[in-house]
């Protein structure tokens, strides 16, 4: 693998560490299984794109798509909680009516990014090159973030909120108003997902309408990667094991796609995403049957 | 203080698995009065206990808890006046969470939770000694995950926790029921302690009538969703197991037939 294809890989693990944050507080915080985050990806990416092309501020504009997928999210949540649509199905309908939402935005399948400024062109100093800036500064938007999740779930909200996906019961028995905290944290989750997507849009030269699908199976196979890699019982440390499980998702793709030998192309991304998320669910499971067979 | 009017509860009402759980129970507990509530399967105890939480929304009467209507509230809603023990240790707490994060969630029962930190040292010092009083060392063992502990210890810490708040009602719902004979004991003991050392006002339900007289200063039985016996005072300190069936025999005019009410 060549530095250039590295920094590739980097950039894209960073934008996907916000996804798998995303993911990890529906999915794991929450227990909620939120498919809303395929939609949510590209609203993020045309919400930013649209505004960005009709000569809004890049950082503005990022977080506007912030907040309408954070709204999304919100949303689907509200179908669960108050509707009592089953969690699943709730955040399909979401996805399913965000894919029409998301062509209305875009006003078509596409907008093209290529000359407008993003907040990667507005920052970039004049003597480093871009495709080191992006990573770079990504890596900087990633840590921020990082620092204000961690930060938000040690706050009493925050402890409420894990909670209620721990233990619904418990929590509403000790005053915590369970449907508030569900639509909060899916606001927060697909509010990071949609910056993950305004970030995607830009660094990859536009927003279209195909960019969210697969993003739900790529936030898990983050999250399972690094938990895999990095077992850990402190909240700090298992964000930062989501975010480095993007970061190794990405760079095992493109060292997949990369080498010719295997024979692998861009288009059999979302196989092997799937592959490897199959896989790294059926591992543990065959690990604790041979240590059960052991201890027998 | 605890007022339940004519409670009624039915469940699938007009199918032919129609259960009437509650048929117009009422009872008043007053301000510091520790009651211990019998019954025997399907008497209506738990689904008593359920409506006073707020689990169960009653189908007609009303409930007040120090003299406010909670009747149509929800269970956190009425958390900030109902502290609950459930028979289940496992329920009780979250067992991904540490003990100091799980006590941190008592401590904040029924007060709005915002950006304030959850924990601080201050508070990891009034955790540790409280928990020091249980004696099982688990004040050394604060950023344990509470998954880790035995049920009995989970049960002893889920009281503390019930206790971290001021409440108006504390619930004990066979609390001791699925734990070993001499962890019951001491989950028992430490009951007796927090209850009297905080005057909280109580409803204990027990499947134990030797439990149930021993222990608070009331007894009620509950038979066919209503309040069939109510002893306290001289009446109650004389009583033995024998007298309460005979009572209970001669209140329903029939035998008794449920082996689990026999158990002591």
């Amino acid at each position: 693998m060549s530095l250039f294809s590295s920094l590739g890989a980097l950039e894209l693990g960073f934008i996907y560490s916000l996804v798998a944050l995303g993911v990890f507080i529906s999915f794991r915080v929450l227990r909620f299984p939120d498919l809303t985050v395929d939609g949510t990806f590209a609203t993020g990416g045309a919400v930013a794109a649209l505004l960005i092309s009709g000569g809004h501020d890049p950082f503005v504009s990022s977080l506007a798509a912030m907040l309408a997928c954070g709204l999304a999210g919100m949303i689907t949540g509200w179908l669960n909680v108050k509707l009592g649509i089953m969690d699943l199905l709730a955040s399909i309908l979401m996805m399913t009516a965000l894919y029409s939402i998301n062509l209305r935005i875009m006003d078509g399948p596409n907008i093209p990014l290529i000359t407008s400024d993003t907040v990667f062109t507005l920052t970039q100093p004049g003597s480093i090159d871009d495709f080191v800036w992006r990573p770079a500064l990504l890596c900087v938007i990633v840590i921020v973030v990082k620092i204000l999740v961690d930060a938000y779930f040690s706050t009493r909200s925050g402890l409420a909120m894990r909670a209620t996906g721990s233990n619904l019961r418990m929590a509403r028995a000790q005053g915590v108003g369970t449907g508030r905290m569900v639509l909060i944290g899916m606001a927060l989750s697909n509010a990071l997902v949609g910056l993950g997507g305004a970030l995607f849009a830009q660094s990859q030269g536009g927003a279209d309408i195909s960019m969210g699908i697969g993003t739900i199976v790529i936030g898990l196979a983050a999250v399972i990667v690094g938990e895999s890699i990095l077992p850990a019982r402190r909240f700090l440390l298992i964000t930062l094991a989501v975010i480095i499980g993007a970061i190794l998702y990405r760079f095992f793709i493109a060292l997949a796609l990369n080498s010719d030998f295997i024979g692998l192309k861009a288009q059999d991304l979302n196989l092997i995403t799937a592959l490897l998320v199959a896989i790294a669910l059926i591992l543990p499971k065959l690990r604790r049957k041979r240590r059960n067979r052991g201890g027998a | 203080m605890l007022n339940a009017q004519d409670l009624f509860i039915t469940f699938n009402p007009g199918t032919p698995i129609e259960t009437r759980a509650l048929r117009g129970l009422s009872l008043t507990i007053p301000d510091g009065q520790f009651v211990t509530v019998i019954g025997s399967n399907g008497a209506g105890k738990s689904t008593f206990l359920n409506a006073v939480s707020g689990e169960l929304m009653v189908d007609s009467g009303t409930i007040q808890i120090n003299n406010e209507d909670v009747t149509r509230k929800s269970v956190w809603q009425r958390a900030v006046n109902v502290a609950r023990v459930f028979q289940d240790p496992m329920a009780g707490t979250c067992e991904d969470l540490t003990i100091e994060e799980n006590m941190s969630l008592a401590y904040c029962r029924g007060t709005r939770r915002g950006l304030r930190p959850a924990l601080r040292n201050p508070l990891r010092d009034l955790f540790r000694e409280r928990l020091s009083i249980l004696g099982l060392g688990l004040e050394n063992r604060l950023t344990d995950r509470i998954g880790l502990l035995s049920g009995g210890q989970r049960q002893a810490v889920s009281l503390l926790m019930a206790a971290l708040q001021p409440s108006k009602i504390l619930l004990l719902d066979e609390h001791t029921a699925a734990l070993d004979p001499r962890t019951a004991e001491f989950v028992l003991q430490l009951t007796e302690k927090i209850v009297a050392s905080q005057k909280l006002t109580t409803m204990m339900v027990t499947h134990s009538m030797k439990q149930a007289l021993e222990i608070g200063e009331r007894t009620i039985m509950l038979h066919q969703g209503q309040v069939v016996l109510d002893v306290s005072g001289e009446q109650r300190r004389n009583m033995t197991v024998t007298n309460l069936l005979q009572m209970f025999e001669k209140v329903r005019g029939e035998q008794i037939s449920d082996d689990a009410l026999l158990l002591d």
